[in-house]
């Protein structure tokens, strides 16, 4: 049990070496090696990959610890094993090179370069993890144990001094914590960007029973930040809510997650039950009067219940449909008591806040949007993955630099942002740097932080309906101008895409676009036309030549489409014809090549697959 | 008291009044599919809304609550666009049946379809799929066709009837009311027909033999005769015939009313229905004038004067408080007896 | 279909967890995630049952039931594919994934086979993008798939079956 700030750091003491050595600060002379068993390298078997480590670990007696860390990020190159101090980053580990990795590099202290990482820039072998150009440019708080810490392990935890957040809260006063908060300009990370501090005075000013609440039902299609917070630093967010219901007078909590997410589920109530062993929840925390504990509710597939009253709805037993604003959850929440909801990222940098302190976050990103975003860059991008920038940082940076740029040469199109709430940016964008407000200005907007890179096969409009698609199925049926409006947005865009539609359609959707939005009851139906409204503004031309020309370039709208002809610019590599399903496709090498209209099946593999863009759709 | 200005006209109004109050007051209606006094606000329907200066966006004044200088429009030309395409999306997945529909006349859809200019071919397509008609209620039907999703039905019977027998189902588009787990028997439903009476559409209708046009009827508000507590209900007649009971919101029971009230009306045309005194003859009952009647109470008094253990009275419950206690003044002063009932234990 | 098969022990464990939950404030939402889990859907008895424990009405149980994507009035498959269709996976081209479970398994999304060994979902982002186009199969994620690997693993399930 800890009780008091000296047994926290007696116990800080005891595993700080081993953090400072897996960092290379100070040398223990002990290897460690951290495998990802995020979600996304568990699906590629990286668990099994950690048991065959061990296994031959302990077969050669090596003194060696493995442990399963939270995402790393880099996704795209799962599964992924470091060896640390020596930093060096292993990609696309298989479960059957455990061994050899284990004899070549920790036995025979050879790096086992057929697993390292291939700059394509350079074609070069990277052997550390910090010279790799994904993780340059990044500045990791919200993630800064994701994939470095053993996530089930609170003593890891403690260990980068965890929990001292909140110790230190502790020694001040709630409003002085909230100060610290205001001050640091952090804004709400799921998507609103509402200023954190402010909305905890809020409750903190209103009297009896109070709740705090963890928003972790991640619903944009596209992002999975949140995921890998829980299943990667879970105490972090542990340690906030307790910061938080500390600040705001709150003696106990919920963590709404998605059912999807059982990892994060599993590794959250591990770390609940650690916390509470450790007096860390429960009554007087560090022997104050503070009194904390918290459980996890599970979400059961409903993207509204995002929306924080209908959150809330959910957890009080109904169906989630949001209630109207005013009164606020801070004002009257879960069972009528004053409740102060805010996401994951935005509770896992706050107890690097309070031990920083407000200037030190401050100082990142930009005057009004503090501190880092972490966003899932997703799409047509080389490396996909999580990704941690400062506030400010150019979508150029982004996707060129850290992604890689666009994945076997293709033209970049647009950058999805926001989700289903956002809209699209153009390359005429690139160089607008990102943070709340620019986001907006632009049409489009933060979200949670889906960042979703098209290239010149994407048809927006397609995009646009794939998006009223997802808001059709969601939306909760409450409010008129969301249930029946978006059906009606939908059904217009089908239209489109079907050539059925006219040019004064288009005037008609746009009006029906901003009845929705000026008169939908909450957020989801607020936002819900905003990708049509952001593809129409930067992308009218792909409208028209839909509605005018009966025409889709990007060759997705498969209404628009009755044949595949290959135009004289066919160099007769042959790729199209060797790979046809059906084989319609005939033609010599190096000669033009010719479709067999009546055999083909428009699968459009040829026309995805031709390196010159000989192949056409009409 | 707050100072506001609404539609150019000013008015003054207590705190915490809504913006929607407040323009009934100055005679404006605003319209409104979910607004009831009575329940939750559930400020889904968007028909509400209204124009603020200094907002954007446009404000459900039926939760907007006023403020001090507060500018509201309530016609102006974004709002009457809104309510036109709010409106038009409500009926695209409407059926066109106001011919014969049983609500016609009285059905707020109509109506303000008819105000803001609603085209009769729908102008938007939305893909809904028909569910069926829930006739298994004996005074009562559902047609979720016809249904705008406005919830009185439901929050009706959570909220003031307290048996929460309806539940809206399935979500989005799909979403539907239904009872119980769509079905009746095990709904806990009491067939009061508060839902039917707070039904704006013609989705819960009363099951009726009777063909009549909701402008063809006369409203006869009467005190209901079943039970003490008074409540104020319209009598529906159509050619001189009741055809339908309306819960009135004026009275002590606030537009509620209990199965017998609202449907147990058959037995006034009912052929069993004593409509003359019966008086016994040669051992055998037989209809009567009231001057008979009068004159074998009274023979039968002088007869049996003094003797008051020989008299006893019984009352109907279906008559007034006064009434009744006219009646047993009678008996105890004049007949001296205390031999006197009524039938109002049902 | 198959017939709904719940055994007292089932019911016994839920009555038990219902009890559990009662003390606690919101009981319903877990009790009924219970409910899924031990028998594999909330069948309309069940639901009555549900009420009568909770003592809340059946029409609010069936309204949350059909609410969330997660509740089942009917068993699901013995598998469940869900092929992602989110942003990530979708503009990766998962639609086609899941046109070839459609036409391979014979149904429609959200259905189940005849025989019951499998139930399609188009599921929303299961945070895997970094691996998209994705499906699961039950718990199991698979990723970066083309049409070719996602009727493989199909037909490796099918035989473990």
């Amino acid at each position: 049990m800890i009780k008091s700030k000296a047994e926290l750091m007696k116990k800080y003491q005891q595993t700080k070496d081993k953090i400072e050595n897996r960092k290379g600060k100070i040398d223990l002379k002990k290897r460690e090696v951290l495998v990802c068993t995020g979600t996304g390298c568990m699906s590629s078997k990286s668990k099994k990959i950690v048991a065959n480590l061990e296994e031959a670990i302990a077969e050669l007696n090596l003194d060696v610890e493995v442990h399963g860390t939270g995402c790393l990020g880099f996704c795209e190159k799962g599964p992924i094993v470091k060896i640390m101090p020596d930093d060096t980053f292993y990609s696309q580990v298989k479960v059957s090179e455990a061994k050899e990795i284990v004899t070549e590099h920790l036995l025979n202290n050879r790096i086992y370069t057929k697993k390292l990482y291939v700059n394509p820039l350079t074609k070069q072998k990277v052997e550390k993890t910090k010279d790799i150009p994904f993780y340059d440019n990044q500045v990791r708080i919200a993630l800064r144990n994701c994939g470095f810490i053993n996530a089930e392990s609170i003593d890891e935890y403690i260990g980068t001094k965890g929990y001292q957040a909140l110790e230190l809260s502790l020694t001040k006063s709630p409003d002085e914590v909230i100060e610290v908060v205001k001050a640091s300009g952090l804004r709400g990370r799921g998507g609103g960007g509402f200023p954190t501090g402010l909305k905890w005075s809020f409750a903190k000013n209103n009297t009896g029973q109070k709740y705090i609440l963890c928003n972790a039902d991640e619903g944009d299609p596209g992002a999975f930040m949140d995921r890998s917070i829980l299943e990667g630093d879970p105490h972090a967010i542990i340690e906030a809510m307790a910061i938080g219901g500390y600040a705001i007078g709150a003696n106990y909590g919920y963590v709404y997650v998605r059912a999807e997410y059982p990892h994060a589920v599993e590794r959250l109530n591990i770390a609940i039950e650690q916390a509470r062993a450790e007096g860390l929840l429960g009554e007087n925390i560090f022997g104050t009067e503070f009194s904390y504990d918290m459980e996890i509710r599970l979400g059961a597939g409903a993207f509204v219940c995002g929306e924080e009253t209908a959150l809330i709805a959910s957890i009080e037993g109904d169906r989630g449909m949001p209630k109207t604003k005013p009164p606020f959850p801070a004002n009257k929440g879960l069972w009528d008591a004053p409740t102060i909801i805010n996401n994951v990222e935005t509770y896992a940098v706050i107890p690097q806040i309070i031990l920083n302190g407000a200037e030190w976050f401050k100082k990142i990103g930009t005057e009004k949007s503090s501190g880092t975003k972490v966003f899932a860059l997703g799409g047509k991008v080389k490396n996909t993955g999580l990704i941690e920038v400062p506030m400010g940082i150019t979508l150029r940076k982004i996707i060129e630099e850290i992604g890689g740029g666009v994945t076997k040469g293709r033209e970049f199109k647009a950058v999805l942002t926001g989700g289903p709430s956002g809209g699209c940016l153009t390359k005429d964008h690139l160089d607008e740097i990102v943070d709340f407000d620019r986001l907006t200005e632009l049409g489009s907007m933060m979200g949670s932080g889906g960042m979703i890179v098209l290239d010149d096969f994407n048809c927006m409009v397609d995009i646009a309906k794939f998006y009223m698609d997802f808001i059709v199925d969601e939306s909760c049926g409450k409010c008129t101008p969301c249930r029946e409006g978006t059906a009606a947005i939908h059904k217009m865009l089908a239209d489109i895409t079907d050539g059925k539609a006219t040019i004064a359609d288009l005037v008609e959707l746009e009006k029906l676009c901003k009845m929705v939005k000026s008169t939908s009851l909450c957020g989801l139906g607020q936002t819900a036309p905003n990708p049509v409204l952001s593809t129409l503004r930067y992308f009218k031309d792909e409208y028209l030549e839909h509605i005018e020309e009966k025409r889709c370039a990007a060759g997705v709208c498969d209404g628009l489409i009755s044949e595949l002809f290959i135009t004289d610019k066919c160099i007769g590599c042959t790729l199209c014809a060797k790979n046809c399903p059906v084989s319609c496709i005939a033609g010599e090498r190096k000669e033009l090549h010719v479709i067999e209209k009546d055999k083909c099946i428009l699968c459009k593999d040829c026309f995805t697959r031709c390196p010159v863009g000989a192949i056409i759709t009409r | 008291m707050i100072k506001l200005i609404i539609n150019g006209n000013q008015i003054e109004v207590e705190e915490n009044t809504t913006v929607l109050k407040a323009a009934r007051e100055l005679g404006i209606e605003i319209p409104t599919f979910c607004d009831d006094d009575r329940l939750s606000k559930q400020t889904s329907c968007r028909l509400c809304i209204v124009e603020v200066e200094g907002t954007d966006k446009l404000l459900t004044s039926c939760n907007l609550e006023v403020k001090e200088g507060m500018v509201v429009n309530t016609e102006s030309e974004k709002v009457r666009i809104a309510l036109k395409i709010n409106l038009s999306l409500i009926w695209a997945g409407h059926p066109n049946d106001c011919m014969k529909c049983g609500k016609s006349g009285e059905c707020k859809l109509q109506d303000y379809s008819f105000e803001y200019d609603v085209d009769a071919e729908p102008i938007y397509s939305v893909r809904k799929e028909a569910i069926a008609k829930n006739a298994t209620n004996h005074f009562f039907e559902i047609d979720p066709d016809k249904c705008i999703l406005c919830g009185k039905c439901v929050r009706i019977c959570s909220e003031q009837v307290g048996v929460g027998a309806l539940g809206f189902k399935n979500r989005g588009q799909e979403t539907y009311v239904s009872f119980g787990n769509d079905n009746f028997e095990d709904a806990g439903c009491v067939s009061c027909g508060s839902c039917v009476s707070v039904c704006p559409t013609g989705a819960l209708l009363n099951k009726t033999a009777d063909k009549y046009r909701n402008w063809d009827v006369d409203k006869v508000r009467t005190t209901c005769s079943y039970c003490g507590v008074g409540c104020q209900m319209e009598l529906v007649v159509h050619k001189g015939k009741i055809v339908r009971v309306d819960a009135n919101e004026e009275g002590s029971n606030r537009g509620l009313l209990c199965v017998k009230g609202k449907y147990a009306f058959n037995f006034i045309n009912h052929r069993d229905r004593l409509t003359t005194p019966l008086v016994r003859k040669n051992g055998k009952l037989v209809e009567a004038t009231w001057e008979e009647a009068y004159a074998k109470i009274n023979q039968k008094y002088l007869e049996f004067k003094g003797e008051s253990n020989s008299f006893v009275g019984f009352s109907s419950a279906r008559c007034t408080n006064e009434e009744n206690y006219l009646f047993q003044k009678m008996f105890r002063q004049v007949f001296k007896t205390n031999n006197i009932d009524h039938c109002a234990r049902l | 279909m198959e017939e709904i098969k719940i055994t007292c022990k089932q019911i016994e464990e839920l009555k038990l967890k219902a009890q559990q939950h009662k003390g606690k404030p919101g009981p319903l939402m877990p009790t009924l995630q219970d409910a899924q889990n031990i028998m594999g859907c909330v069948p309309k008895e069940i639901q009555m049952l549900i009420s009568e424990e909770l003592n809340e009405p059946v029409a609010k149980i069936n309204g949350i039931i059909s609410f969330y994507a997660q509740f089942s009035e009917i068993p699901k498959g013995k598998k469940v594919i869900g092929v992602c269709i989110g942003t990530a996976c979708y503009v990766k081209g998962s639609q086609k994934i899941l046109d070839l479970m459609v036409k391979e398994l014979g149904i429609k999304t959200g259905e189940t086979t005849d025989d019951h060994q499998f139930t399609l979902e188009a599921t929303r982002c299961i945070g895997a993008c970094g691996l998209a186009p994705v499906m699961s199969i039950n718990e199991e994620v698979h990723g970066k798939l083309v049409t070719s690997t996602a009727k493989d693993i199909l037909d490796n399930a099918r035989s473990e079956n």
